[in-house]
């Protein structure tokens, strides 16, 4: 986002010199914390964030402090993420994590595309989601009508697979956890879910 | 406490802690009291930030925590430093036991209640004198015939007490002879922290409690990832209730959690033991087979844990909907049993087991992140099929091309079977959601953007990934298909098929069945099938539509109170400080006015405070519950009794039950310790997890060819398993590479300099790494000879900008007793100058033995 002066020769330079230098101003008058502090590029700089059309609140993904933040949007894409100055946590302050928000957000390593592995493969190739999610949920339902076990011999309830497991959650949303369990825990009867809490 | 209210403190203990570096900006308010003129302390193995900046640096030994703070709570016992008047009716200290319990002084490190067999201990012998005692959380039942039908006793009258504290059975007079040997020479000798510094500690703590003065603590992982993890948290509690330190404004203990929502997981918990609100998950070795059983075993008889029913048949309501009816307990039938311990640990065994099959992993890294991550990785090996959904390829996602396995461990990606899924993930800021911070604090966070290309959001995912399910045994007559038939799952959905957050949030806070009026709070909730409610204590989140109070964002000016009770919603009921009855004393007044909270106000007949009040409004100070008539629940608890949850009242100094591994914390060792315990014969934790295998071994105390302390620690440029720090670039840029500190002295004698590359190694495998030589990290003389401490920064990996070898290589699969959490803070390793030899073929790569 930031504007870069052309490429000028020395005899132009010399002549911005003459004509930018604050002594001359301070001598005709003009106050040297004000006018004559003034340079010809900060004139044309706007603030980036003018560039933005739409602002959002939003909240820290890295540690658990909280810090609100303030993201930044131009034509859909993040332009700027910066501590929320209102927040009682972090009145506006970010850590070096919490300020490397956008470039996570827009780091160039990102991937945009579900990728699958064949048993075997040595590399990974472009699947569509829905090819995903329909080759997900046949799995799941194959592993767990093979591995699941509605009673103990004496007869004792378990409603459980013990054959898929979930990792994960501390990093989520509180909704996306809720749908986790239910589904995962009351839905399927898995019983290995765990998250980042005991790591 | 509220992080800011760190702000009010006039001493601040960071323990267990870098918080300068890993929690900077709460770290804020800790230099905001010290510039007010408070104490700050940091007691660490490493000379960090946090210690640069505190008043005192206390040094210690890694995996010594306990020793360090029962010295404290001896010193305050021993020179009558406590907080008599706060502490005599606001803890058990006057409680009086039974005749059975021994105490591990007796049993040279062994409470009563051993059991060899099993490995396990018996709580009986720990309970009060004529009263069983139920957990507050999800232990009540203890493997043992007719306990929790020994808790009803609990209506018949109070625990017996002696406020004079002269009974030898007390809590009292058995907390002083158990610390009895925790002298500052002692605490020297097993610590290494001197002793003059260790008495400056003592005096600070002492000094800033009281009625005019109060101390918090501030903890993160250091104290969690031990064998002792619980007890040394304990151990702070302890200290905390005897100096009068919870409840009131800059007192309290802060929880410096890891991950942004870790909590609100925790809460809601995707873990295997419990079901949102911190209610058990039904076990099928508990009396757990029906839904009334359960309900008896588990409901507290006094206390607010009494609404125990209201809570679980309003969960399952929401879960089964219309499905739910008495005569299916409300579907509790279709609600998984747990059969044992089915935490991280255990499941990475069982993945390498080829018990589990399938896996997801969700914005975790485990390969970098879990312990012993040769086994992690064998066992990602083994599974049929994994789906890894993440905002890049990370280590986990990739660890059948780049891990170690195929590196060093002579296998091929064309050997391993695995099917694996990487399905792009959406952030914070692209979908709208609400995390719950440290301090139980609920923030929402719009949706700003859109997620790039296929990235989609957990909620997306999980919907749809439950509707296919649902789809797929729609005509299923099986009945353990009946569970995934009758879950509810109807959410509103956007044009590009995102569930409504907000609509879920709804669905955790509650509302009446079947109309779906949103509730008001918890109190609303009732256990004859009539709410519905997804998390009982963050009820009050979405009180009526359009209110979603984890969207509020109207701070207190300068004026206010400093409560912020309009920013973001802190469960339960958005009280700030719990406990907070505390901060008044047992009539109701103030302790100080310097540190005024709650008081009750006897015109208006109720409690008043800047913050919500953690008590019932209207009771009265001086009520007192009638025995005669069998009290139950909150009627039985006192007006001068501010620990509502625990069944009676008070805060527990000593723990009839609920914990694993004794009622009153001990020092032990570390699982893998270069010395033997100086305290007691039993050395190191005797009910410490343990996971025998062949991938997994573990070496006994002092073994010599693994001299050196290991400890692991972060970074503040660098985030848990790496991945949202490594792939970025400013942060790489900052923290470019792996490394390892090396005191100096144990680098001179092995001849290695700053930036050479070294070999650490465990049991479990070795890694190379750049050596950092420091004075950060100092040699300890323990028993006569001379301990060097390593420690390493465990983010790294081979994937993204910021690259280096897995420290969790190193570490073992070995746990607490009571939480499953792993002992990488304290393990032992061997050091040699050089890089590893990783010949094809020859197995992964590991140092001779």
């Amino acid at each position: 986002m930031s504007r870069q002066p052309p490429r000028r020769g020395l005899a132009e330079r010399a002549a911005e010199f003459a004509r930018e230098w604050s002594v001359p101003r301070q001598l005709r008058g003009a106050d040297h914390r004000r006018e004559a502090a003034e340079a010809a590029i900060s004139r044309t700089l706007r603030p980036r964030l003018e560039e933005a059309d739409r602002v959002g609140t939003s909240i820290c993904p890295y540690c658990a402090v909280g810090c609100a933040q303030l993201i930044y949007a131009r034509d859909g894409r993040p332009i700027h993420v910066e501590g929320d100055p209102r927040s009682p946590v972090n009145q506006g302050t970010l850590c070096p994590k919490g300020a490397a928000t956008f470039g996570l957000m827009t780091s160039p390593m990102r991937l945009d595309r579900c990728l699958h592995r064949v048993p075997g493969a040595t590399a990974w190739r472009e699947v569509t989601l829905d090819w995903a999610m329909d080759r997900i949920a046949h799995l799941v339902r194959r592993t767990r009508d093979e591995t699941f076990v509605k009673d103990l011999p004496d007869g004792t309830p378990l409603n459980h697979t013990l054959g898929i497991a979930s990792m994960g959650g501390a990093t989520l949303d509180n909704e996306e956890n809720y749908l986790i369990k239910k589904l995962f825990s009351g839905g399927l009867g898995m019983v290995f879910v765990e998250n980042q809490a005991r790591v | 406490m509220p992080q800011w209210d760190l702000a009010n403190s006039d001493c601040v203990l960071v323990m267990g802690s870098n918080m300068a570096e890993n929690h900077p900006i709460a770290f804020r308010f800790v230099l905001q009291a010290k510039a007010r003129g408070a104490t700050i302390i940091h007691a660490d193995p490493r000379f960090t930030r946090t210690s640069a900046m505190a008043d005192i640096y206390a040094p210690i030994r890694a995996g010594t925590d306990v020793a360090f703070l029962g010295g404290i709570i001896r010193h305050v016992l021993e020179h009558d430093l406590w907080f008599r008047e706060w502490a005599i009716p606001y803890t058990n200290i006057a409680t009086i036991l039974g005749e059975d319990y021994r105490d591990a002084e007796d049993g040279d490190g062994l409470f009563s209640g051993w059991q060899e067999e099993s490995r396990k201990y018996s709580p009986e012998s720990w309970q009060y004198e004529g009263v069983t005692m139920p957990s507050a959380l999800a232990e009540s039942y203890v493997d043992t015939e007719g306990f929790c039908e020994a808790t009803k006793r609990l209506h018949e009258g109070p625990p017996p007490r002696d406020p004079t504290l002269q009974h030898p059975r007390c809590v009292y007079q058995v907390m002083k002879r158990h610390f009895a040997r925790y002298t500052p020479e002692m605490v020297e000798r097993v610590t290494g922290c001197p002793r003059e510094v260790f008495l400056k500690v003592c005096e600070a703590l002492a000094r800033n409690s009281g009625r005019e003065r109060t101390t918090a603590i501030c903890y993160a992982v250091g104290w969690n990832h031990h064998s002792t993890g619980v007890q040394i948290i304990r151990s702070g509690a302890i200290l905390q209730a005897l100096l009068g330190n919870v409840g009131r404004p800059g007192g309290g203990m802060l929880a410096l959690r890891g991950h942004t929502s870790i909590q609100g997981s925790t809460d809601i918990p995707t873990l295997y033991d419990m079901l949102p609100g911190y209610l058990p998950q039904p076990h099928a070795f508990k009396p757990h087979s029906t839904l009334e059983s359960y309900l008896d075993a588990e409901t507290s008889p006094t206390g607010w844990w009494r609404n125990f029913p209201k809570y679980a048949v309003s969960l399952l309501r929401a879960w089964y909907g219309e499905a739910a009816a008495p005569e299916n307990g409300w579907g509790f039938d279709w609600v998984p049993r747990i059969v044992g311990d089915h935490s991280q640990l255990p499941l990475t065994v069982a993945m390498r087991n080829r018990i589990i099959r399938g896996l997801f992993v969700m914005g975790q890294n485990p390969v970098v992140g879990s312990s012993n991550s040769l086994l992690v990785q064998r066992g990602l090996a083994d599974l049929d099929w994994m789906v890894v959904r993440d905002f890049a390829e990370t280590d986990t996602a990739s660890f059948w091309r780049d891990g170690h396995l195929v590196r060093s461990g002579g296998m091929r990606p064309e050997d391993i079977r695995t099917e694996v899924f990487l399905m792009p993930a959406a952030l914070s800021g692209e979908k709208a959601g609400s995390f719950t911070n440290t301090h139980r604090l609920l923030q929402w966070h719009d949706k700003v953007v859109p997620p790039p290309g296929d990235s989609r959001s957990e909620h997306w995912f999980v919907y749809h990934l439950g509707r296919r399910l649902k789809d797929l045994y729609a005509a299923s007559e099986r009945e353990e298909d009946r569970a995934i038939r009758a879950l509810t799952w109807e959410y509103p959905v956007d044009d590009e098929g995102e569930p409504d957050a907000e609509a879920i949030l709804q669905e955790i806070n509650g509302y009446t069945w079947p109309d779906r009026t949103l509730l008001p709070d918890f109190e609303a909730l009732k256990e004859d099938g009539s709410t519905a409610c997804g998390c009982w204590i963050y009820s009050g989140v979405f009180p009526k539509p359009g209110e979603n109070r984890s969207r509020a964002r109207r701070p207190d000016g300068p004026e206010g109170p400093g409560t912020h009770l309009g920013w973001g919603f802190a469960w339960p009921s958005n009280r700030r400080t719990l406990n907070n009855r505390a901060s008044a004393d047992p009539e109701g007044r103030p302790w100080s006015e310097r540190k005024r909270l709650v008081w009750w106000d006897e015109a208006k007949q109720e409690w008043a405070s800047p913050d919500q009040i953690d008590f019932p409004k209207d009771k009265r100070p001086d009520y007192e519950p009638d025995w005669s008539r069998k009290p139950a629940g909150m009627d039985a608890i006192s007006g001068r009794q501010p620990f509502i949850m625990i069944p009676d009242g008070v805060a527990g100094l000593f723990v009839p039950s609920g914990l694993k591994d004794g009622p009153l914390p001990a020092h032990y060792e570390p699982v893998e310790s270069p010395v033997a315990n100086p305290l007691y014969g039993q050395s190191i934790s005797p009910a410490a997890k343990r996971w025998e295998h062949a991938d997994n071994p573990v070496h006994g105390t002092g073994d010599p060819r693994w001299p050196h302390v290991l400890t692991t620690f972060r970074l503040t440029e660098h985030h848990s398993g790496g991945t949202p720090t490594r792939l970025v670039p400013t942060t790489a840029e900052l923290q470019p590479e792996g490394f390892a500190e090396i005191p100096t002295e144990l680098a001179r004698a092995l001849g290695i300099r700053s930036t050479d590359w070294v070999v650490i190694s465990t049991p479990r495998g070795a890694i190379e790494t750049r050596a950092l030589v420091t004075d950060r990290l100092r040699p300890w003389r323990l028993d006569g000879r001379m301990v060097h401490q390593i420690a390493l920064p465990w983010h790294f990996g081979w994937v993204g900008y910021a690259t280096g070898d897995v420290a969790n290589v190193l570490t073992a699969v070995v746990g607490d007793p009571n939480t499953g959490m792993h002992e990488n803070k304290a393990l032992t390793c061997a050091l040699r100058p050089g890089r590893l030899r990783r010949a094809g073929g020859a197995g992964v790569a590991r140092e001779a033995r």
